[in-house]
């Protein structure tokens, strides 16, 4: 599915040429994956991926639910161990201390003590990460700031709210001011306004230059955070580019028209072969330049004899990337 | 389906499906019946023996016999010397100071000390009666055997010296009815020397069915160990009961380690810069330090309302403590290393601590055990601490004589840590 896009972006990073030097180059990727494989049993969760981050960015890792999106984020962080490929982190490999020091990692679960207070759990996982004294104080504070967290610094973390956990969580992932961040799904079982103060946190981070990845199966959060985007389908990255470049490589017209007829018929699948859409039971989809063209499909359609139930005129975005490249919605 | 059918099954379904709770759900039940039923049968239907010295300074016919006698009791093991071994082939026979000794290391609960005359008069009727006195040494601790021999020694006199009882009997109505005719005592006479012929050679002679009219042996007993201890078994308890609840305490406190790799905190602490050995070991220390409070509790305790001494036993308490909480530590880490699920780490803790504590002797002494479950009892934590505990608190031993209790603990406790480290790297990486 990767190549029937007709604009397809260029999914791969440049070739990793093997250098007969072995010193680092002076500014190393924030993370470079090369042909990344990992397999349980029978299952590729992971299927050589290949991409590099660039500093400062955010990517957005869009896929369905066991796509393999944790899989390659635990790759990264080193919490698995990879069949083949290799991963670096600022130059250092995968669970390094070098590359440990670098990554902040959010996992989906919320990776909390229950009974330490939010202040505590913050403290704790500072000082495995080796802060301590007034470096170890500064960072609790400013994750309590950074978080909304101020206010509940000494609840224990099992009485918070769901959308306090995950904010703590995610605090706990930077107590030590890393470098590269690793969002694995944060927003997972949290409400809309929850969310969003997760969004402005994640804004904060993007404006003080902080190299970010996003897990994400919500198209809309990929949409809004990510400079660029990844789209992760059985362990592979079909498509990665910004928003924009996604939506124009799939979709050149401006928008898509989506009619649903009374019946599927012959003469429906001729119409709609004719006018160079694509037909899925009694609805027909095409892809129109200017809007005017809706008339002249409408006037088509009623010549043809087709009797239309309901019409939606949209802007294709990442959900008819991802049903593009797939032919499954993201959220099968 | 009704709502209450439902439960049920999901219920089952969850039990199935974590097969070594399953599993463990049907052999606990069996291995709890085997490992009692071989504790109170004696792994067959032989009564548990007690062993016990006798030192015989008499050198008596009379006191042969009764030494005799007391070696063809099945329930006892008699011993008049120390066994013979490589370094020493010929050891010399127990006297009267090594005997004590020995019932005051623990080697026995009991030793008799037949004194020099004891021949002269061995059995006594009644009040007014000569007799020796047989010295009955005993370790406090046991409140049962001493009683248990002392019984079988006036069986051992009713039934060993027919001939000297036969005698004292014809002293007696001689003394009290003006003796006998000639012809009388020439039948009496031969009628005594036939029962002593009959004595040499036992395989001719029934023994009684049962034995009465205890009190013809006059013993005296004195208490070796313990005698001015104000409560003599709860040092013990308190060593026994302690070391069970540890292993409790312990294997809680490592289960801690399946809850946060059940909830992902285990990942992300070792995404972090601890490795999973230094995680192990700084689980273990807090279950050494929980460990040893919780004893420290119990002694204290037992101090305060109980008597025990522990003021005069500080340094001994200490070493004993930190190696029984060490090796207890690491028994708890091997136990939650080995589980998947809360649920395995409670069926297996219930397995292992119930039968070690069965086998070595945290329910019940285990001089009270066939010789083979006390053998077995030295296979397990419970067993050594509480001999060691028992050295400091009971034997007034001093911290030296606790070196193989304390080299056991110890390198048991980094031999368990070792291989909970290997076992538990399979949470190092996916």
């Amino acid at each position: 599915m990767l190549y029937d896009c007709p604009n397809a972006p260029n999914l791969r990073s440049p070739p990793i040429a093997a250098s007969a030097n072995p010193v680092p180059p002076p500014h190393p990727a924030p993370l470079l994956v090369s042909g990344l494989v990992k397999r349980f049993g029978s299952v590729t969760a992971v299927d050589n991926i290949s991409f590099e981050l660039r500093s400062g960015e955010c990517l957005g890792l869009l896929g369905p639910n066991g796509a393999g999106k944790s899989t390659l984020i635990r790759s990264i962080v080193g919490r698995v161990a990879p069949d083949a490929g290799t991963v670096t982190v600022f130059g250092a490999p995968a669970a390094s201390p070098a590359a440990c020091a670098a990554i902040g990692w959010v996992p989906q679960e919320l990776a909390l003590y229950p009974r330490l207070t939010a202040a505590e759990n913050l403290q704790a996982f500072g000082r495995y990460s080796g802060l301590s004294g007034q470096p170890l104080s500064e960072a609790v504070s400013w994750c309590l700031n950074w978080s909304g967290l101020e206010d509940r610094a000494d609840a224990p973390a099992r009485t918070l709210s769901g959308g306090m956990k995950r904010r703590l969580n995610m605090a706990a992932g930077l107590i030590h001011q890393p470098r590269l961040v690793l969002m694995d799904e944060p927003t997972v079982g949290v409400d809309p306004q929850s969310r969003n103060r997760i969004f402005e946190m994640i804004e904060a981070l993007r404006n003080r230059g902080m190299t970010i990845i996003y897990t994400t199966h919500y198209m809309e959060e990929a949409e809004r955070l990510a400079d660029r985007i990844a789209i992760v389908d059985h362990g592979r990255i079909i498509a990665l580019d910004t928003h924009q470049a996604l939506i124009q490589a799939c979709f050149p017209a401006s928008a898509q028209v989506i009619a649903r007829f009374s019946v599927a018929s012959p003469a429906l699948s001729v119409w709609t072969t004719t006018h160079g859409g694509s037909l899925k039971d009694s609805t027909a989809e095409f892809a129109i330049d200017h809007p005017t063209d809706l008339a002249r499909l409408l006037e088509s359609s009623a010549a043809a004899g087709l009797e239309l139930e309901d019409l939606a005129l949209r802007r294709p975005n990442l959900e008819s990337v991802f049903l593009h490249l797939t032919g499954r919605e993201l959220r099968d | 389906m009704p709502q209450f059918l439902n439960i049920a099954r999901i219920a089952l379904i969850n039990l199935r499906r974590d097969r070594f709770a399953l599993a463990l759900s049907f052999l606990l039940p069996i291995i709890f019946f085997a490992v009692f039923a071989m504790i109170y049968s004696g792994h067959g239907a032989t009564t548990p023996k007690i062993s016990i010295i006798v030192v015989d300074q008499d050198h008596s016919q009379a006191s042969g016999q009764l030494v005799q006698a007391l070696k063809n009791e099945d329930s006892l093991r008699v011993a008049t010397g120390p066994e013979v071994s490589k370094e020493n082939p010929a050891p010399a026979d127990y006297d009267a100071v090594s005997a004590e000794a020995a019932v005051k290391s623990g080697e026995v609960p009991v030793a008799l000390i037949i004194p020099t005359g004891y021949g002269l008069h061995p059995i006594s009727f009644g009040p007014g009666q000569p007799a020796t006195q047989i010295e009955l040494l005993n370790d406090s601790s046991d409140q049962i055997a001493p009683q248990m021999v002392n019984g079988l020694l006036q069986k051992a006199g009713m039934t060993s010296m027919p001939s000297t009882m036969a005698q004292q009997g014809m002293d007696l109505t001689g003394k009290y009815i003006g003796g006998f005719t000639p012809d009388q005592q020439k039948r009496v006479d031969a009628q005594i020397a036939s029962l002593n012929l009959s004595l040499a050679n036992p395989a001719s002679t029934s023994r009684p069915e049962s034995s009465s009219g205890a009190g013809i042996i006059q013993v005296h007993s004195r208490a070796v160990v313990g005698e001015n201890k104000p409560n003599p078994m709860i040092a013990f308890y308190a060593a026994a009961f302690g070391v069970m609840f540890l292993l409790w305490t312990s294997s809680g406190a490592a289960g801690s380690l399946l809850d946060e790799a059940e909830s992902g905190t285990l990942d992300r602490v070792l995404s972090s810069r601890v490795s999973m050995g230094t995680l192990l070991a700084g689980k273990m220390s807090f279950a050494v330090v929980l460990a040893f409070a919780q004893l420290t509790v119990m002694f204290v305790f037992a101090w305060l309302v109980y008597h025990v001494d522990l003021p005069n036993h500080i340094s001994g308490f200490l070493v004993m403590g930190l190696c029984t909480s060490f090796a207890v530590a690491a028994f708890g880490m091997l136990l939650a290393s080995i589980c998947r699920s809360r649920a395995q780490l409670g069926a297996l803790s219930t397995m292992v601590i119930m039968s070690m504590s069965a086998i070595g002797g945290s329910m019940f002494p285990r001089y009270f055990m066939p010789k083979a479950m006390q053998t077995a009892g030295l296979f397990t934590i419970n067993g050594w601490a509480i001999d060691g505990f028992t050295k400091v608190f009971w034997r007034d031993m001093p911290v030296s004589a606790l070196w193989p209790q304390v080299a056991v603990l110890v390198s048991t406790g980094v031999v368990l840590f070792l291989i909970a480290r290997r076992i538990a790297r399979r949470w190092d990486y996916a």
